[in-house]
Parts: C-alpha cells; sequence; structure tokens
C-alpha cells in the first residue's frame, strides 16, 4: 500500500529526513518510535504533503501511485489521513461544518454524491458514539479552546467520519489519560481491517498495548535504525534509546 | 495624460459655483439661519480646500484621483423601478427610501412604518416643512471648521433623510436608505444629508446601502448625524457596494445621552476609494456604543476606516472591532482614536482591528490613538496584520478541503465576527453572499 525508499527531507537548510525506508501492506499497523527529534513528525508530515518540507531525494508510492507528486487534498482524497500531533485552531469553523466540506469533498474527488444534511448527521452520530465525543464539542471552533485530550479525541472522530485507508497517529497518546487512551485505541482497532492501514507514532509502548502493532520501527536521525515485531517496542521501553544509537553509528 | 496644477482646483471652483448659482435661485429663503449656516460652511470648506496627504488626518488616504475626474452635480436621472430590480436586496422588508444621485424619490420608495411610530421625511421637504426643527439639530453635530468633505456636504447637500423617532417607541420595521448613484452616461456627484433624531426610551434599527449603476464614476460625500436621547437603542449600518470608478467619502457622527446603546456595523465590499469617518461623542452616563467594521478590497481599492469615540462623561463603555481582507494591491487604513475626558472616570474602551492580507501587493496602515485624561479607566486596543494563517489552511487540506475552498472557509469565519452582528437578517444574509462570492473571485 505504501512505499518509502530512500526518501529525503529538508526544511530550510536541514536534513532531516535521510535515507528512509519503509514498507507498509494492507492490514497492518507499524509503530513507529524513537527519540525527541528524531523526524518522526516530520515523516509524518510530509506523507500529508505539507508544503514547509522540501522532499530532496527519494520516492513514496500509496497504491502504486506517486504520492509526492499529490497536493495535501487529493492525499486524503486518496484515502490519507494525519492525526496531527498540535492539531491546529480554526477559529469560526465547528468541527461540524468542517467535516461536512471535507467529507463532501472527498466524496465528490471519489465520484460519489454528497452526503445531504439528513444522512451526514445520521453518520456523526454513529461516530461520536464511537470515540464518545459530545455534541455541544462539535459546535464549537474548530479545537479553539479545546484541552490536549479534547482536540486528540477530535482527530480520532475526524478520522472515524472520513475513513481513510491509511492513518498515521502523530502521538496521539501523549497527554492523555488512561480512559482517553483507550477509546483513542478503540477509535482506531474499529477501524482496522484488511484494506487498510494504520502507522503509529508514539513515544511510549503503553499505546501499544491497546493498538498491537504488528512492526515496530525506530527512527533515529532522519533514518528506520531498527525493525522488528510487537515485543521491540517492551525492549525499548525497558533499556531506552541509547543501545540503538550505539548500534546505528 | 495629466492634468496641468490648475485643473486640480476645478473641481473646487465647480462646487462653489453650483453653490451660489443655487443661492441666486432661492430669494428670500437664503435669509433663513439654516442658509447663513451653509455660507459659513462653504466659507470653510473655500479655505480648507481640498486635503492634501499632508493633512494628518489625510496621510495615507489620497484624494488626488477623485480631483481628476469630471463630474457632473446632477440630480436627474431617467432611472425606474426597473432597472432597481437587479440591485434588490432580497426578502427585505420595511421601510426602503432610494435616493438617487442624491435625490429623495418617492415613487421608487416605500415607507411603511405608521408615523407614530417615526416620521420619515426627505431632508428638502423637512427643510421646507419644519425648518426650525433642522436648524436646531444641522450641522450642530458633524464638524465642518476641520472636515473639508463635511463642509462641503454641509454648504451643498439638498436631500437626505430627516428620522425622528418619538419618546418611548420602537420603531418595529426598519430603515433602509438605498442612496444610488446614476452613473449609466456621465460621472456623478453627490452630497446627501441625513439627519436622525431617536427619542428617550426609544429603538430604532437603520441601514445606510451605497450602489452605483454604470460605467462613468461616482463620487458621494455624505453626512448622517445621528442623535440618540436617554435610554435610546440604535442599530446602524452602513454598507457600501459600489463600482471600481467610485469615490465614496462619509461622515457619521453620533451624539449619546445618558444609558443609550449604540450597535453599529460598516461594511466596505466595493469601491475605488472609500474614506468612512465614525465619529461617536459618548456625552452622557452608562451610554454605551459596539462599532464594527468590515472590509474588503482588492485590485486597486483603497479603504480608510477613521473612528472616534469621545468618552466625554463618566461610566461609559465603548468596544470596537474591525476587521480587514486585502487582496492583490489595495490599500487600507485603520484609524482609531479614543478620547478619554479628564470627567469620564470608569470609562471601558476597547478597540482591536485584525487584517489578513492575502497577497505581497496589498498593505495595511493601522494607528491606534488613545488619549486618556482620567485616571481610572479600562483601555485596551490591538492591531493585527498577517497573511492567511498557513497552519490552518494545510489542516484543512489535509481532510481533503481544496486549497481555494479551505481559504474561502476561513476569511468567511473570519468576516463572521463581524456580519454576525447585523440584526437585520436579509442584509446579513445578502452581505454573506455577497462577502463568499468576493472570497471566491
Ligand atoms: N519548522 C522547522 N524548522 C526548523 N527545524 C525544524 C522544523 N520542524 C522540525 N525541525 C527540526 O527537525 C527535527 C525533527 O523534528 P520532528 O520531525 O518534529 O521530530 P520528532 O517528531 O521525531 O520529535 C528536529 O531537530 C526539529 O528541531
Ligand atoms: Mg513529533
Amino acid at each position: 500500500m505504501l512505499s518509502i525508499s530512500n526518501l529525503q527531507a529538508v526544511i530550510g537548510d536541514k536534513q532531516i529526513l535521510k535515507g528512509l525506508d519503509l514498507e507498509v501492506n494492507a492490514g497492518e499497523v507499524h509503530a513507529i518510535m524513537g527519540p525527541n527529534g528524531a523526524g518522526k513528525s516530520t515523516l509524518a508530515s510530509v506523507l500529508a504533503g505539507r508544503e514547509d518540507y522540501e522532499v530532496t531525494g527519494g520516492s513514496v508510492l500509496f497504491e502504486g501511485k506517486d504520492l509526492l507528486e499529490m497536493a495535501p487534498e487529493e492525499r486524503a482524497a486518496e484515502g490519507i489521513f494525519l492525526a496531527f500531533q498540535y492539531p491546529v485552531e480554526i477559529p469560526g469553523v465547528s468541527t461540524t461544518n468542517f467535516l461536512k466540506t471535507a467529507l463532501n469533498e472527498i466524496r465528490k474527488h471519489r465520484g460519489q454524491d454528497s452526503l445531504d444534511a439528513v444522512q451526514f448527521l445520521k453518520l456523526m452520530k454513529e461516530k461520536m458514539k464511537l470515540v464518545n465525543i459530545d455534541q455541544s464539542l462539535l459546535s464549537r471552533s474548530l479545537n479553539e479552546g479545546f484541552s490536549g485530550g479534547e482536540k486528540k479525541r477530535n482527530e480520532i472522530f475526524q478520522m472515524a467520519m472520513l475513513e481513510p485507508k491509511l492513518a498515521i497517529l502523530d502521538e496521539t497518546d501523549s497527554g492523555l489519560d488512561i480512559d482517553a487512551l483507550r477509546i483513542v485505541a478503540d477509535g482506531v482497532n474499529q477501524l482496522r481491517s484488511p484494506e487498510r492501514a494504520t502507522i503509529v507514532v508514539t513515544h511510549y509502548q503503553r499505546l501499544l498495548d491497546y493498538i498491537v502493532p504488528d512492526y515496530v520501527h525506530v527512527l533515529y536521525k532522519g533514518r528506520i535504525v531498527k525493525s522488528g515485531p510487537k515485543e521491540l517496542a517492551l525492549e525499548l521501553e525497558e533499556k531506552g534509546y541509547d543501545w540503538i544509537k550505539a548500534e546505528a553509528i | 495624460m495629466t492634468p496641468s496644477y490648475a485643473s486640480y482646483n476645478d473641481f473646487k471652483n465647480q462646487l462653489l459655483t453650483a453653490f451660489r448659482t443655487n443661492e441666486e435661485r432661492m430669494n428670500g429663503a437664503s435669509k433663513t439661519p439654516v442658509h447663513q449656516l451653509r455660507r459659513s460652511a462653504l466659507k470653510q470648506f473655500d479655505l480648507l480646500g481640498f486635503p492634501t496627504i499632508r493633512h494628518e488626518e489625510w496621510k495615507y488616504s489620497n484624494v488626488n484621483g477623485l480631483l481628476k475626474e469630471a463630474f457632473a452635480l446632477d440630480e436627474t436621472t431617467t432611472l425606474t423601478a426597473e432597472d432597481l430590480a437587479p440591485l434588490e436586496i432580497p426578502n427585505l422588508d420595511g421601510n426602503i427610501l432610494y435616493f438617487v444621485n442624491g435625490r429623495y424619490h418617492a415613487e421608487l420608495s416605500r415607507l411603511v412604518s405608521p408615523t407614530d411610530q417615526v416620521q420619515i421625511t426627505s431632508f428638502a421637504e423637512a427643510l421646507k416643512a419644519d425648518p426650525d426643527f433642522i436648524e436646531s439639530h444641522f450641522a450642530h453635530y458633524a464638524d465642518y471648521q476641520e472636515n473639508a468633505f463635511t463642509a462641503l456636504n454641509t454648504a451643498l447637500a439638498t436631500d437626505g433623510v430627516v428620522v425622528r423617532v418619538p419618546d418611548n417607541t420602537t420603531v418595529e420595521q426598519p430603515i433602509i436608505l438605498r442612496f444610488i448613484t446614476d452613473a449609466r452616461d456621465k460621472s456623478i456627484a453627490s452630497q446627501p444629508r441625513n439627519l436622525i433624531t431617536v427619542g428617550k426610551n426609544a429603538e430604532v434599527m437603520m441601514a445606510e446601502s451605497y450602489r452605483t449603476l454604470g460605467e462613468q464614476a461616482s463620487f458621494v460625500n455624505v453626512v448622517t448625524e445621528i442623535v440618540l436621547g436617554r435610554d435610546a437603542r440604535m442599530q446602524y449600518y452602513k454598507v457600501q457596494n459600489e463600482t471600481e470608478k467610485a469615490y465614496h467619502i462619509g461622515t457619521t457622527q453620533v451624539n449619546q445621552t445618558d444609558n443609550s446603546h449604540f450597535y453599529s456595523a460598516t461594511v466596505t465590499l466595493n469601491g475605488n476609494f472609500v474614506r468612512n469617518n465614525l465619529n461617536i461623542v459618548l456625552n452622557g452616563q452608562h451610554a454605551e456604543a459596539f462599532m464594527y467594521g468590515l472590509y474588503m478590497p482588492n485590485g486597486r481599492q483603497h479603504v480608510d476606516n477613521h473612528t472616534l469615540v469621545d468618552h466625554a462623561m463618566p461610566n461609559s463603555y465603548s468596544n470596537e472591532l474591525y476587521k480587514g481582507i486585502l487582496d492583490d494591491n489595495s490599500t487600507g487604513v485603520f484609524n482609531g482614536k479614543i478620547f478619554v475626558r479628564p470627567d469620564a472616570q470608569k470609562t471601558n474602551a476597547y478597540q482591536s482591528c485584525k487584517n489578513v492580507v492575502l497577497s505581497p501587493g496589498a498593505s495595511m496602515n493601522t494607528k491606534p490613538q488613545l488619549e486618556i485624561f482620567a485616571d481610572d479607566v479600562k483601555c485596551s486596543h490591538g492591531t493585527t496584520t498577517g497573511k492567511l494563517n498557513d497552519e490552518a489552511l494545510f489542516y484543512m487540506r489535509s481532510r481533503g478541503i481544496p486549497k481555494d475552498e479551505a481559504r474561502t472557509l476561513l476569511l468567511y469565519a473570519f468576516s463572521q465576527d463581524v456580519l454576525s452582528q447585523i440584526k437585520i437578517q436579509p442584509i446579513r444574509e445578502y452581505l454573506e453572499r455577497v462577502v463568499t462570492e468576493k472570497l471566491g473571485e
């Protein structure tokens, strides 16, 4: 589904991704771990199409198509979703209005009819239950004045609404208490299917108790330096990253 | 073609001559106090002349373009109700008055409020029918000693509206003044003049709307004087949506007494050169003024909002929010003055001006000016001018919303802080539609 090879990206004159390789197949969950500043969010942003980053080498294929050629909105329509590490406040636009616009744009791109107000509300009710989110939150300006937990939960709600093929969660677990964490994990797990894949970027193995990954990768200094089964996450939790750093040199 | 220096004075001479020609036709009426006042206003206009950018109040707003045009001072028109149909605001009910080239047209207008709720007459008619009333208010509030355009209007204005709301009355239907310039055949200048008095504990909603028909240039130089009695409440909206060849200079002068509430929104959608002066004197305790503004110039348009809130008495409150969206090579000016007089203790005054500049060719000049002479006051002001938020744009695009639509959605939301304040629903809806259209351009 997703095939990243030798990906290199810079911001300003700073090289952040330095030849990154990653293969994700449909049905899989991949966890990406790594110390602060390793380039995890950069990878997520490059995949979503943030223009601040310049890709200077390598390729990214999504279902055989050149992802790097696509505008961010095309990537979304093709089925990529990024749950932001720091969701952005959108003053004056409610989550409801925002999602209705987004969903119908995506449907338009796929040649599907727009959902009318009734259909949209029905879908929303269904997904609200899934992530245990309150209607009052959805009528407010998107992310404006939301608590950290509310923002993260709203990201998962958006994911549930848009039903992406590939979801990338960038530290969605940070700042969440155990209940919120479970809700987020439930949201992700409900979406798990043989046609979909998930990349979970996280610092802590805690989340991986709930979203059990097929593979764990360590991103360090702009490259995947180690990959392994889910047990690798436990090892990292125990030993930290120093041994990896030593190995990587 | 660059006109010679002498031609800059042509427009001024034309206006001075027009005054004298009028005067000769007046016979005995030229002795009236109102006319004497007009005469002194004309003298003042002659003395001041059109302002140049050396004038502090006109530093960023150059009226040279205006002076290069050749305007007819012609109130005649062949305009019919049919011509006006495309300009109609859908679903608008109420008292709708049409003024063409500054002159009131009863046959195009519709007055629906009973006369015990409100008396609405044309300025020309009121001047004949009740000169004492006009004399007791006309030019008592809008200063013509310093402002050349107000002096010009005071001297030359022949028509406009006079609205009188009696004490303890709520005018149920809004009053909509539609000023149309018929610039289909030639460039037209007009000088409308409005006087609104709202009695004690009375309430009224009013809107001024400005449109131009035709391809030629237009110049509207309007002055509106508003007097609010004790406990009076007024909603006042000024909507300006003229052509790329429109010059618009307007002053709204508001005098508030004890516990009166004034809510205003000034929305500038289109025009070549627009200057809105909104001056409010809070001349009573517990008086409150709310001022909202939205302007969205594009092309080479220029929009200048000058506001002045004069806190003259204790315990008064003012709150101001102006927002601008500037595109292409447009320019904007916001100058917000707040005076707090020595006696005006316990004043609360808030001012904010926020701008989004969409293109590197556009620019915005903001200048808050606070002059505070009392010590027990709460004042705050802030201005921001920046690009559209890239982070927000990316966030929206990453959810599948195309760039242009994301931009429109963000800017529309930005404008809503102002438009949502408009309580005459058909006008708000009309503005929301025009704003959306303009954002989509
Ligand atoms: N806008 C930026 N300008 C300059 N450097 C940046 C910018 N964004 C991220 N970086 C740098 O890139 C590196 C990787 O950052 P990031 O991808 O956020 O790491 P992670 O998510 O793994 O903690 C860090 O050294 C960070 O300081
Ligand atoms: Mg990060």
